[in-house]
């Protein structure tokens, strides 16, 4: 029975992430809509958007190769891979502990290490010039979300992120500066992992401007619903991961219904404040010139490691 | 409010302090730069405020009332009167450039922090921990002077350096006496009205506050 | 029951055989390459066995050889350390032998082959020698043998001036890392007491001053890191690596440098056991520059060979990261974090030799079927080599550190071990180790990228090259031997448990803790190093997780499926789109240069050739682009020039005159009369 409901918790969790990635995405650029004086398509627009690409045919370059089709299946399932190890609604997951922080932003990686090989498979330049950029922001990415993680992970004396979650929620509320230095760098990480504005416009329309877009260009039908569902999924999760680094409390820690119910209200409550903070940055920020995301992330690379710094100077 | 809670309150603002000297090191604007040097200064005297209720030395909230009205109000309001009227460029170059100066800004922190370990195994006071941010701030003020090209920089790189060494005497000794202290605002201020007729002088004489053109003016023999 | 040991000295002198081989049926190409590789094969199958046989058992064993020097006979000594660098050894060189039978084939030309088998199973003989030496004689000897094999095998193709200067530059800095070495033992044979002060053992017992040991380490680390290619001595490497046949560089980079990484540990852990923690700290800061330069270097070249030997210098850096640290928690008395730090140091060392071999054998199949070696000049071999590309595909993800594979398992392992630097005592190092963390992220996440580079300008996309050679399919032993490091590449990431528990007798032997009471408490599906509350991956449930999502979807999908349809590239109503429009190598490292450039010597240049003279018309545009390395230019260039300097001086005594050589020895003889 105790085993039942350990894998009832789970998979509600797996499900809400994929069903309400959609929604998130939506609600953020109905709030970038209104903060643009424009009227918005409603939260359930991007809902739609997968729904018509689904319905799609799928139209392939003639010299697409297994690569190019394998890598939406691979980006979706990376997408609910992560889903199942994350703490959103619940302590009680039992497959955490086959992946760590590290382990999970391994397995984004290997999702992106695959969509840049697929656009760099048809052999257009837009292709190339994608794949090249998005591994240049990742690579500046890496030192900073690693160093936030180390200061999370110091301060929950794990990187599992059940102790983590755990660990925070069962002290009493103190108020650190290394938490608050290693969350704005790891809110400049998302921001830069999840390609909004000031990285990469997603809804950007001149190629030359484009950085995750230009690695899907060829894709069509349901392979670009399953990726666009997948980057939605991955923005929904990291954003999460911060709220489970930085704000837990709520999740439910006992695994009865109501606690569930509870953690559940919480986690929406938590992602529209989250959301519309995203929304103040996108909105406050124009995208910026490429070379210019070296001071960017320099920056997020900078606060992190002044978390660091600060948690054995202070703490 | 117990004790615990001030002295997170005390690292706290440390911490924003050093920020804000980071951010200020890594700053093209004029303007930003006179920004955030003002929250510097609101944050230092939050600061010694909060030190002088923990430590229950009264002189430390007069001098807070002192950085405030100095350092927040009076001097950047002057540094911006400067800007407008010697119609300064709004972008500064840097001599390096900027994430190389943040990672030698690291450097100064993990160094000053090397550096005061002694200290902070020997003082008893709750804000000796925060002494290393205090020298890391003093070594970013002067960082900013040796980088930069433009005169109006190197003054702010000057208060910042006070700034830092201000706030070094609060958590070394929780401040220094109030005769020092109300001393060293005027020697302050008076240097920024110095600084402030020097810089009109050379202005109008050169045509130029930058100084890379200074150089030129030596002698070639 | 045959012990582990004689298993091992009877695999070395199994290596004589396929030179008989040469002599007696030389004449036979096709004969003699399967033959001679197929028993080379089976060699390193028992060196295997006896590697396995020596670690699961734990126990230690010696022979005394009876040749040798008069009274100096050769000790020989298999304890699990040497073990499991047999282990490491063995397994790449079987598969890299299965794949020498079709690679050796399939070499054009009449290229000197008796000379390639001759040397190729010397090589190899003497590098199993080194690890079972036990003093250091045998060990020189020994060392000095697969130095001059290998630079016979660099020699292959010695009709071209760049092989005979990349061969002669290898073999300098193999000299002075071999003299380095020298020294090193002859410090710590000095001290030893008796004439069998040479032996290891004598070694172990005496007792160095904290001085001389210092000077001992300090030479053995410099003298073995300008064989494993640590910078600033790796100039040697990308030199070297991509001149010799693909079956050797494989060998090379994969076994040879772990020769030297062998020497490193038996010199700082066994021999000298006590050491202060700067030691740590230094190989720590030469692991970290290694590992950034490294890969930064690599992801500016567009040569495949030299590209894979950059990399070799980025992974000996991560496994010396691993040693440091190892070496830094074990002189502040914490066995159990040493004990992760060296699992995970060799744990590399095992992966490196695995996915390093797989890409310097796919790429040996690569430029053997396209005949040429600059990546630009390839593209869309996805299509005409699918074999070939997909196990190359597996080297790429498994170097590139990603899960499932075995490149991940050992990062994670080097990371949690550096997650447990706070416990240290010394408050700096506490904050500096971190940054190193940093960078072995920034390291992970650039091999990435340059790895996508590879696979994407080599594989996919269209034929960039002007020449448009028949491309097939690589043979068949070499498609086997490929697949089977593959296969080797995807186990280890998905059972570190299972190896781990086996890897336990080296770390109790060499830092007194053993990993596996914590490492396996969940089962053997879960790896959790010293606490499953700390941290726990599961490789086997990660990677059926992804397939087993995959297969849901793709079927989910295919209840009704689509159309899907083949058009055309989508050209955007241009229809002019050429290859040459695509992304090459040097155009998707530009954003790398552009951030990382300053560390470089890098001249760019563009200029258009104009029609007629007239700069409106621009016929062709030409773009020209030298990266050079700035340590031969600090370094190198300045020792090369004092010492042509000096030898130039010295040279004016050799004049011809016959009565300037009476006088020399007239001086001589007085002057040895006056001393004595």
């Amino acid at each position: 029975m105790k085993l039942l409901h350990l894998i009832f918790i789970e998979i509600l969790q797996v499900l809400i992430v994929i069903f309400a990635a959609p929604a998130f995405v939506g609600w953020v650029d109905m709030l970038k809509c209104w903060s643009q004086g424009r009227t918005s398509a409603g939260v359930m627009q991007q809902y739609r958007n997968i729904a018509k690409l689904f319905v799609k045919d799928v139209v392939m370059a003639n010299n697409a190769s297994w690569i190019f089709r394998f890598t939406p299946y691979l980006v979706f399932s990376t997408g609910v891979m992560v889903a199942s190890v994350i703490p959103i609604i619940s302590t009680n997951l039992f497959l955490a502990p086959s992946a760590d922080i590290i382990v999970l932003i391994g397995i984004f990686a290997t999702a992106r290490f695959f969509i840049a090989l697929a656009s760099l498979d048809i052999g257009t330049a837009f292709g190339g010039m994608g794949a090249s950029r998005e591994m240049m922001i990742a690579s500046l990415t890496e030192p900073a979300m690693l160093m936030a993680i180390f200061t999370v992970s110091l301060t929950g004396g794990s990187t599992s992120l059940l102790h983590i979650v755990r660990a925070f929620t069962s002290g009493v509320v103190v108020v650190r500066p290394s938490i608050m230095f290693a969350s704005i760098a790891f809110a400049l990480v998302v921001i830069a992992e999840a390609g909004r504005v000031p990285v990469d416009n997603p809804s950007t329309h001149l190629e030359l401007t484009m950085v995750h877009e230009a690695m899907i260009l060829e894709y069509s039908g349901r392979h670009l619903a399953l990726i666009e569902w997948g980057a939605m999924i991955k923005f929904f999760l990291f954003v999460t991961l911060g709220i489970a680094c930085f704000l837990p409390w709520g999740i439910a820690a006992t695994d009865d219904l109501v606690s569930i119910v509870i953690s559940v209200f919480l986690m929406v409550v938590k992602l529209i404040v989250a959301g519309s903070v995203l929304v103040l940055i996108e909105t406050g920020m124009a995208k910026m010139r490429l070379f210019r995301l070296t001071e960017f992330l320099g920056a997020a690379f900078l606060m992190s490691t002044l978390g660091l710094i600060f948690f054995f100077i202070l703490e | 409010m117990n004790l615990q809670l001030l002295a997170q309150i005390n690292s706290f603002l440390a911490a924003l302090v050093l920020l804000s000297a980071f951010a200020m090191l890594s700053q093209r604007k004029i303007n930003g730069l006179v920004t955030l040097f003002a929250w510097q200064g609101l944050f230092l005297s939050i600061n010694t405020a909060v030190v002088g209720y923990v430590a229950a030395k009264h002189h430390l909230y007069i001098s807070s009332l002192l950085t405030l009205s100095i350092k927040v109000i009076l001097l950047p309001y002057i540094l911006h009167v400067l800007v407008v009227r010697l119609k300064i460029k709004k972008e500064m170059e840097t001599i390096v450039n900027i994430p190389t100066m943040m990672m030698i800004g690291i450097a100064l922190v993990l160094f000053s922090y090397k550096l005061t370990a002694p200290v902070r195994e020997m003082s008893t006071l709750i804000t000796r921990s925060t002494l290393a941010v205090a020298l890391a701030t003093v070594m970013i003020g002067l960082l900013m002077m040796i980088t930069r090209k433009h005169a109006v920089t190197q003054i702010i790189g000057f208060l910042a350096m006070e700034n830092g060494l201000f706030f070094a005497a609060t958590s070394a000794t929780y401040g220094m006496p109030l005769v020092v202290e109300l001393g060293v605002a005027l020697d302050v201020l008076i240097a920024a009205f110095i600084f402030g007729i020097f810089f009109f002088q050379i202005s109008t004489t050169f045509d130029s506050l930058s100084v890379k053109q200074m150089e030129s003016l030596r002698e070639d023999n | 029951m045959i012990s582990p040991i004689e298993l091992s000295t009877f695999s070395v002198v199994a290596f004589i055989i396929p030179i008989l081989f040469v002599i007696l049926i030389g004449n036979n190409r096709r004969l003699l390459i399967c033959i001679s590789f197929s028993v080379s094969a089976l060699a390193c199958l028992i060196n295997v066995v006896s590697g396995i046989m020596a670690v699961a058992f734990g126990k230690t064993e010696h022979v005394i050889l009876p040749i040798g020097l008069p009274s100096l006979p050769f000790h020989l000594r298999l304890d699990p350390l040497s073990g499991f660098f047999l282990f490491v050894i063995g397994l790449l060189s079987f598969f890299v032998s299965i794949y020498s039978i079709g690679y050796v084939s399939g070499l054009a030309g009449d290229k000197p082959i008796k000379r390639l088998i001759v040397f190729y199973n010397i090589f190899i003989a003497a590098m199993i020698m080194v690890c079972l030496a036990d003093d250091a004689l045998i060990f020189l000897v020994a060392w000095e043998v697969m130095a001059a094999a290998s630079y016979f095998l660099v020699m292959f193709e010695d009709g071209r001036s760049e092989n005979r200067r990349a061969a002669y530059l290898y073999m300098v800095m193999a000299h002075i890392g071999a003299v380095l070495i020298l020294l090193s033992f002859g410090v710590m044979a000095g001290f030893s007491t008796g004439f069998e002060g040479y032996t290891f053992d004598a070694m172990r017992e005496a007792n160095l001053p904290l001085k001389w040991a210092t000077v001992a380490f300090l030479l053995s680390f410099f003298g073995f890191s300008a064989k494993a290619g640590v910078i600033p001595m790796h100039v040697w490497l990308p030199e070297a690596h991509p001149v010799a046949p693909s079956n050797v560089s494989a060998l090379m980079s994969g076994v040879m440098l772990k020769t030297a990484i062998y020497g490193i540990i038996r010199i700082t852990f066994d021999i000298i056991k006590v050491f202060p923690w700067w030691w740590g700290a230094m190989a720590l800061a030469f692991g970290l520059v290694s590992a950034v330069m490294g890969v930064l270097f690599a992801l500016m070249q567009h040569d495949l060979k030299k590209l894979l030997a950059y990399h070799s210098v980025e992974n000996i850096g991560i496994i010396l990261i691993g040693i440091g640290l190892s070496m830094i928690f074990t002189s502040f008395h914490l066995p159990i974090m040493a004990a992760l730090a060296l699992i995970a140091g060799l744990y590399h060392t095992m992966n490196h030799a695995m996915f390093k071999g797989l890409l310097f054998m796919g790429a040996g199949a690569v430029i053997n079927a396209t005949h040429e070696r600059n990546m630009d000049e390839m593209g869309g071999l996805i299509h005409l080599m699918p074999w070939t590309s997909s196990f190359f595909l597996v080297g790429c993800i498994s170097i590139s550190a990603l899960p499932p594979f075995n490149g991940f398992v050992s990062e994670w392992l080097t990371f949690q071990a550096f997650l447990l630097s706070p416990s240290m005592p010394i408050p700096l190092m506490k904050l500096l180790i971190p940054l190193g963390a940093a960078l072995l992220a920034l390291t992970g996440a650039l091999a990435a990228a340059c790895f996508v580079k590879v696979y994407g300008v080599i594989f996919l996309g269209n034929w960039r090259g002007h020449n448009h050679p028949v491309v097939t399919e690589a043979a068949w032993s070499m498609r086997i031997g490929m697949m089977l490091t593959a296969l080797t590449c995807l186990c280890l990431g998905i059972l570190p448990t299972i190896i781990i528990d086996l890897m336990d007798s080296i770390s109790e032997r060499l830092v007194h803790a053993k990993l596996s009471s914590s490492s396996g408490i969940y089962g053997w599906m879960w790896l959790t190093p010293i606490d499953p509350e700390r941290a726990s991956y599961s490789g086997p449930l990660v990677f059926i997780g992804i397939i087993a999502v995959c297969a849901i979807t793709y079927f989910m999908l295919h209840v009704k499926p689509g159309k899907v349809t083949r058009v055309p590239v989508w050209d955007c109503g241009f229809q002019k789109l050429t290859p040459k429009m695509q992304y090459t190598a040097v155009s998707f490292a530009m954003p790398f240069r552009r951030i990382f450039g300053f560390l470089f010597d890098i001249k760019e240049q563009v200029w258009m050739s104009p029609q007629q003279g007239h700069c409106a018309f621009p016929v062709k545009t030409n773009y020209y682009l030298r990266v050079r390395d700035r340590f031969w230019g600090w370094i190198y260039r300045p020792i090369i020039d004092i010492v042509v300097l000096m030898s130039r001086k010295a040279g004016m005594l050799q004049h011809g005159r016959i009565h300037m050589y009476l006088i020399y020895s007239f001086v001589t003889i007085i002057f040895l009369l006056a001393l004595l």
